[in-house]
């Protein structure tokens, strides 16, 4: 078994840590916070001409 | 279910500046200079790839200018998906929606792939035997790219801003070194580019070159994906995309210079890692490592920039129940669409460890040109109903409609490029897109929030 042998080993293990990480994060988000509240943005609450989006 | 006491709303997080939108644009592109582009040279030899270059050139100057008017004024998640629902209606923007996630996702599919290609041509370099599994490395670079992706966009595009200018800074020593600026020049395009070796397949090669002529350019309308995070819209998309549109022309003529001037097109036009091959040729370690590295640093960073904006488009179609509205939730910490990061993961790695390249490329390229092909009505809808004295723009784009016209013929000179290579693949993807709109028009529709989806405070269309 090689350095590259070793690589392969790491990238399956780094991958899994990395896949852990988001699906743990996930759960625990969906279960502390609301529907309410993770659904509440809401498109051009601060778009780019708010001050003057009309001319004239 | 505990209830936090500060946050009552929850949105994407106003971070990025103008850089962050030119890393973001120009890292999605930056791999196709060190790979893809010189299929081109395949097609139609030397001279062909350089006039694909500059045709693709002019089509992306169109995009940039048309994309940067209109979406300093509808700064949203979503990018064209979120201009085509406000400028031309909801079945347009439900394709140009599909069209984002699948030119992306692909996209990120094929870089996936790259990465595991890339780490077993060093592996095999440093004396490696009996090959190497590529599937952990392909899987490791998705997998990193979406952690980084869903713990914040701020850290992503920091990432993605200096892997962008390493692989840039990259191709122009690469261009010093070789060209004769410093130390000896290596250039010999005049006994490269003459006789038979000029234009070999003539004209039609010229135009079969188009389709790969794409490569050069082909994301920067990622930019406007941004859209919602960026501090000031109305002067960070115009300023990042314009400017990544000039940074990408100098980089594929300095690409094209470079490639075109040490290799022959016969080899040239089937290089895999053409501008890693250039450095070889140049004979010295140093640039052979710089280019190694800064061809993964472009792949790694078009992955990246892809996630972002597939996820972005996905979110904003959650979000106005194009999609399940499961999918427009945000992250209350990391102020990311991560519901929308998660399930484009599994999709990405069905495609990078199932599907050929070829095909996976394919299926982006053809998707990035529907949505060209979608912009100059946009632009022209855009500007009859809302001319310029009603609503005011962070840009204006010059000479209208020249540039929607110019873009609109362009577009269907690569759709026949396109056709002559990969005819099967065209036919199938708009059957497939005419069945999706089929059962949105006539099932998904019914559930999409029709009064809150146009969101913009803008006078009523003129003529309405």
């Amino acid at each position: 078994m090689d350095m590259w042998n070793l690589l392969e080993l790491a990238a399956w293990g780094a991958s899994a840590l990395f896949g852990l990480f988001i699906v743990i994060d996930w759960i625990r988000t969906d279960s502390t916070y609301s529907e309410e509240i993770l659904m509440s943005s809401r498109e051009g609450e601060l778009e780019a001409m708010t001050e003057e989006s009309h001319r004239g | 279910m505990a209830q936090t006491d500060t946050t009552e709303h929850v949105g994407l997080a106003r971070v990025l500046g103008p850089a962050h939108v030119w890393a973001l644009g120009v890292g999605i592109v930056l791999v196709g200079e060190y790979m893809g582009w010189n299929f081109a040279v395949g097609k139609g030899g030397a001279y062909a790839a350089l006039m694909a270059c500059w045709f693709a050139g002019i089509l992306y100057t169109c995009v940039a200018m048309i994309d940067s008017e209109v979406t300093s004024t509808v700064a949203a998640a979503g990018g064209q998906y979120t201009q085509a629902k406000h400028i031309v209606g909801p079945l347009m923007a439900f394709n140009v929606g599909l069209y984002l996630v699948f030119a992306y996702t692909m996209l990120e599919a094929a870089n996936a792939i790259t990465v595991g290609f890339l780490v077993d041509t060093v592996a095999t370099m440093s004396g490696h035997e009996g090959g190497l599994d590529q599937r952990p490395f392909i899987i490791l670079s998705i997998m990193f790219l979406a952690w980084l992706n869903y713990r914040g966009v701020l850290a992503t595009l920091t990432f993605n801003l200096v892997i962008t200018a390493i692989a840039f800074t990259a191709i122009i020593i690469l261009f010093l070194s070789t060209s004769g600026i410093l130390g000896m020049g290596e250039m010999n395009h005049a006994a490269l580019m003459s006789g038979q070796a000029a234009m070999p397949y003539g004209w039609l090669g010229v135009l079969a070159a188009m389709h790969f002529g794409l490569w050069y350019y082909l994301g920067i309308e990622g930019t406007t994906q941004a859209a919602e995070e960026v501090r000031s819209p109305a002067r960070a998309l115009p300023f990042g995309t314009l400017a990544g549109v000039m940074t990408l022309a100098i980089a594929a003529t300095l690409t094209w210079y470079v490639c075109a001037g040490l290799m022959p097109w016969e080899y040239l036009g089937q290089s895999g890692v053409p501008l890693f091959d250039a450095a070889r040729l140049s004979g010295s370690t140093f640039l052979m490592v710089l280019l190694g590295i800064g061809t993964l640093f472009a792949t790694l960073a078009s992955a990246n920039g892809c996630i972002n904006d597939a996820s972005r488009a996905w979110f904003a179609m959650g979000r106005d129940k194009y999609l399940p509205g499961w999918f427009g939730a945000v992250h209350p910490k990391y102020r990311t669409p991560y519901r929308a990061i998660i399930f484009l993961v599994p999709i990405a790695l069905i495609f990078a460890l199932g599907a050929p390249l070829d095909q996976v490329i394919t299926f982006s390229i053809l998707s990035g040109l529907l949505e060209y092909t979608f912009m100059p009505l946009n632009i022209i809808l855009f500007r009859r109903k809302w001319p310029l004295d009603t609503i005011k723009r962070g840009y204006e784009h010059p000479f209208h409609p020249l540039p929607a016209m110019v873009l609109l013929g362009l577009c269907g000179l690569a759709f026949f490029a396109v056709f002559l290579g990969y005819g099967t693949q065209l036919v199938a993807m708009i059957v497939f897109y005419i069945v999706v709109s089929l059962w949105f028009h006539f099932w998904r529709y019914r559930f999409v929030n029709r009064g809150a989806q146009f969101t913009m405070p803008w006078p009523k269309p003129r003529g309405y």
